[in-house]
């Protein structure tokens, strides 16, 4: 080793002091999360009883398959915790230490800093060695924050062992993907590389571990997930997945740095192949561009959305025996109790689903303003194209994506319905239901095409704007927010069909409302500076 | 009537005015060269120009017609090469030729793959991993494989290294030689001074002088070198004379264009034995527009 790491120290602490409100969020948002569900299972599930209802409506395999096989026999708040929430958390660690980790190294390389700073007195190494440092760092700090964390809480069946396995297991996760991303971030030889190559492995682990549960095979040991759900905090506590974590994650750090050593400044072991030389027939306009620059992130939103109706629609077999058992849930539930359950509960996924089609929808017509940002909207503009056109593409891509999401979505649920109800909804109930809050994700897209058109610093505002109607109307119905707040948001509007029938006079509205918003963003687009 | 007409151009960002009644014109045929340091408003006017941004005051045409309210009219033919080329990271340079093509209607096959080669261009990369002089080659096939009647260049050589830059001059020449127009912002003089046929000097948003390279030089200092028989101890004294520095037997300085005559009969006065004369360079034009400033902050500090 000898010089080869010098500076790593200094490095070190450059990193944390640069990257600390980065670091500190990341940490602090995952803790939050974490330490919040138990109390809200408290909240809602206070007896032992309601806990075992809530435990059937798990035992299905497409439960089994997203969050991992629970301790559904000895459903305490603790083994509930770790059932719901620990693989879904593991991920979310998974995804901040890869992100993270390219950031520092292969990011910094493609940027040129690296250059900069390996022409100081720092030795190879050391950028490589730092990074891993605060990476081994910052999963540590998030297992002890956890581990205290969730033992202050005091809840029964939450003891300080299994709290202490549990951070562990989130940190030992993290270490094993800062290990993944740092060896990904040596082969490829772009950031972008580097993280798609991560991410192909967190997305493999997944799907290995879900098909290992759901089957009960050995090949959940073929995957960090898999060791994660084998942990078993709070119930089973069995500790030694977690070394195979830290091994694992350890011994990766140490390959990349071999791989490192064996490589070039600047280059990577896997070479980019040569792209089209020629533009495909179909890139013409500028409609045919703004596609295909989104095309990765509406095939994943697509393929997200129709797995998130799959896993809502899973449990809409298990809706009767949950709804006896929680007085609280049943709350926000419409009226009209001779409907079947299923029906009722139907406006309920609706409307989060068609908050989550929103924003799919708003990112890709927000992805003009980021053209302009970084001046490449004047490339466009500067030839045959007219302000009206360029951006009337985004807005029918904003569009498209709230129909298309929002549909993927009610098909997800229409399709796993049909598998596990005994009277399965009808596949009109399921897209009349999903189609009334249509016109409020155009409302959403109009608000947005205001904003960039009038005032395009303040274009995130409709961010704010749908975070307000989430908070009203989702948990306005478990917290009795009065009618007129709701009455703000255009999902205020949408009618709870099939509980109560379609109010046209408000649907209509809201469209005619969107157009209007779309038509002065679009008028106000083209008479504004493009900064 | 020109090609593209400004009379009176204004533009303010908030409180700050960026171009304050800007006038020129460019005539068909024409290479006119916009010079002016970083910040004296040659991006801000070409954006204008090309109808990205809005002017508060003035009037602008491009064959005739508004900047801004037929801005997509005027862009069929006009081809436009900006100073800070970003292309989209994840299209090829191939791909964004194509389809900068296709957004300007006219495709010339032939032409594009003889500046690919003339540019020694590798379409098949993505453009993240061009470089500066790179990405302004994809700009710079995409423009002059066009069929446009103008070309609107701002520093378009800025990245590239000096064969490059031969292969652009080249470009230029021959799009002036089918008749065709162009705006070229630069502030690298010999290239101004290589194609241009006029040149407007703007600085703080005001075009302080507009010609011919001739018609510029008769304004400014012509360069002498004089060794005379008798000493002449009194040269610096001459109005018109600057820059006086004794150099070997004789004097090197300046002469303003219009006080020539009066020094070359002082100057005769004393017998001239040899006498050498510089034509000012483009840089010594810009220098005596822009080197007072510096001039007048040497005064403030003494």
């Amino acid at each position: 080793m000898g010089r080869s790491m010098a500076g790593n120290g200094r490095l070190t602490r450059f990193i944390i002091r640069r990257d600390f409100v980065r670091l500190f969020l990341w940490v602090v948002s995952i803790s939050v999360v974490t330490l919040a569900v138990p109390l809200s299972f408290q909240e809602l599930y206070p007896t032992q009883e309601q806990r075992n209802v809530m435990a059937e409506t798990m035992r299905n395999p497409a439960m089994t398959a997203m969050v991992g096989p629970g301790n559904l026999e000895h459903y305490t708040l603790g083994a509930m915790t770790t059932h719901q929430m620990l693989l879904l958390t593991a991920v979310a660690v998974a995804l901040m230490n890869i992100l993270l980790a390219v950031r520092f190294t292969r990011a910094e390389e493609e940027a040129g800093m690296t250059e900069m700073i390996r022409s100081l007195s720092i030795g190879r190494s050391s950028p490589l060695s730092a990074a891993m440092t605060v990476l081994l760092g910052v999963n540590a700090v998030l297992a002890i924050v956890l581990w205290i964390g969730l033992t202050s809480l005091g809840i029964e069946g939450m003891g300080s062992s299994g709290a202490l396995l549990y951070g562990l297991t989130l940190g030992g996760t993290g270490l094993f993907f800062a290990g993944v991303a740092v060896v990904c971030a040596q082969l490829a030889e772009s950031a972008r590389g580097a993280t798609s190559l991560a991410m192909i492995v967190l997305v493999g682990s997944y799907v290995i571990q879900s098909s290992g549960n759901v089957t009960e095979s050995v090949m959940i040991w073929l995957s960090p997930f898999g060791w994660v759900t084998s942990v078993q905090p709070f119930s089973e506590n069995n500790g030694w997945p977690i070394v195979f974590l830290v091994v694992s994650g350890v011994v990766l750090g140490s390959i990349a740095g071999i791989l490192q050593g064996k490589r070039d400044l600047g280059s990577g072991f896997i070479h980019q192949k040569p792209g089209r030389a020629h533009a495909s027939a179909f890139l013409k306009t500028p409609l045919a561009l703004v596609l295909r620059l989104q095309r990765t992130g509406i095939s994943i939103w697509a393929i997200g959305m129709l797995i998130l109706g799959l896993s809502y629609g899973s449990v809409l077999g298990d809706l009767e025996s949950f709804f006896d058992g929680n007085e609280l849930l049943a709350n926000m539930l419409t009226g009209n109790s001779d409907r079947p359950v299923a029906e009722q509960f139907l406006p309920m996924l609706m409307l989060v689903m068609a908050f989550i089609a929103t924003i799919p929808g708003i990112l890709a017509l927000h992805k003009l303003v980021g053209e302009e940002k970084k001046g490449r909207v004047d490339s466009v503009l500067g030839r045959r194209v007219s302000r009206t056109q360029l951006m009337g593409g985004y807005v029918f891509v904003a569009v498209m994506n709230g129909v298309v999401m929002n549909s993927l979505a009610a098909t997800g649920l229409w399709l796993a319905g049909r598998s596990v109800m005994a009277e399965p909804l009808t596949i009109a109930t399921v897209f009349g239901a999903s189609a009334v809050q249509l016109p409020a994700i155009a409302v959403m897209i109009g608000v947005s095409s205001l904003l960039i058109g009038i005032a395009p610093r303040w274009s995130s505002l409709v961010w704010l704007y749908i975070v307000y109607s989430f908070v009203t109307l989702y948990l306005g119905s478990l917290f009795q927010v009065p009618d007129w707040a709701a009455r703000l948001s255009p999902f205020g509007w949408v009618s709870e069909w099939p509980s109560e029938s379609v109010n046209w006079m408000a649907e209509g509205g809201l469209l005619a409302i969107a157009a209007v918003l779309v038509v002065i963003g679009l008028f106000g687009y083209r008479r504004r500076d493009i900064l | 009537m020109p090609i593209l007409d400004v009379k009176g151009l204004t533009k303010t960002f908030g409180k700050f005015k960026a171009l304050d009644g800007v006038d020129f014109e460019v005539k068909k045929g024409e290479v006119f060269g916009f010079i002016g340091p970083n910040g004296a408003g040659k991006s801000t006017t070409i954006r204008v120009l090309l109808g990205l941004l809005k002017r508060d005051a003035g009037t602008a045409t491009i064959f005739g017609q508004d900047v801004w309210s037929d801005a997509v009219e005027i862009h069929r033919k006009i081809a436009y090469v900006p100073g800070d080329v970003n292309l989209w990271p994840n299209l090829t340079g191939g791909e964004v030729i194509d389809l900068f093509a296709s957004l300007q209607g006219e495709v010339n096959g032939k032409r594009r793959e003889e500046l690919i080669v003339k540019f020694d261009l590798d379409t098949s990369k993505k453009c993240r991993t061009y470089s500066k002089g790179n990405r302004q080659k994809v700009a710079l096939v995409a423009a002059f494989a066009s069929d446009a009647e103008l070309f609107i260049l701002d520093e378009p050589t800025s990245g590239l290294d000096p064969l490059m830059e031969r292969v652009f001059q080249q470009c230029v020449e021959e799009v002036k030689e089918a008749g065709k127009s162009v705006l070229l912002s630069s502030h690298i003089l010999s290239e101004v001074e290589r194609l241009c046929d006029r040149v407007g000097i703007i600085r703080s948003g005001v075009m302080v002088e507009t010609g011919t390279l001739a018609e510029l030089r008769h304004l400014t200092r012509l360069n002498l070198y004089v060794e005379l028989n008798s000493p002449a101890t009194d040269i610096g004294q001459i109005p018109g004379v600057h820059e006086l520095v004794k150099a070997g037997d004789g004097w090197k300085f300046q002469v303003d264009g219009d006080k020539l005559d009066a020094v070359m009969t002082y100057l005769s006065k004393h017998g001239i034995r040899r006498l050498e004369s510089a034509p000012p360079t483009l840089e010594d034009l810009f220098m005596q527009h822009y080197g007072d400033v510096t001039g007048r902050a040497e005064a403030g500090d003494s």
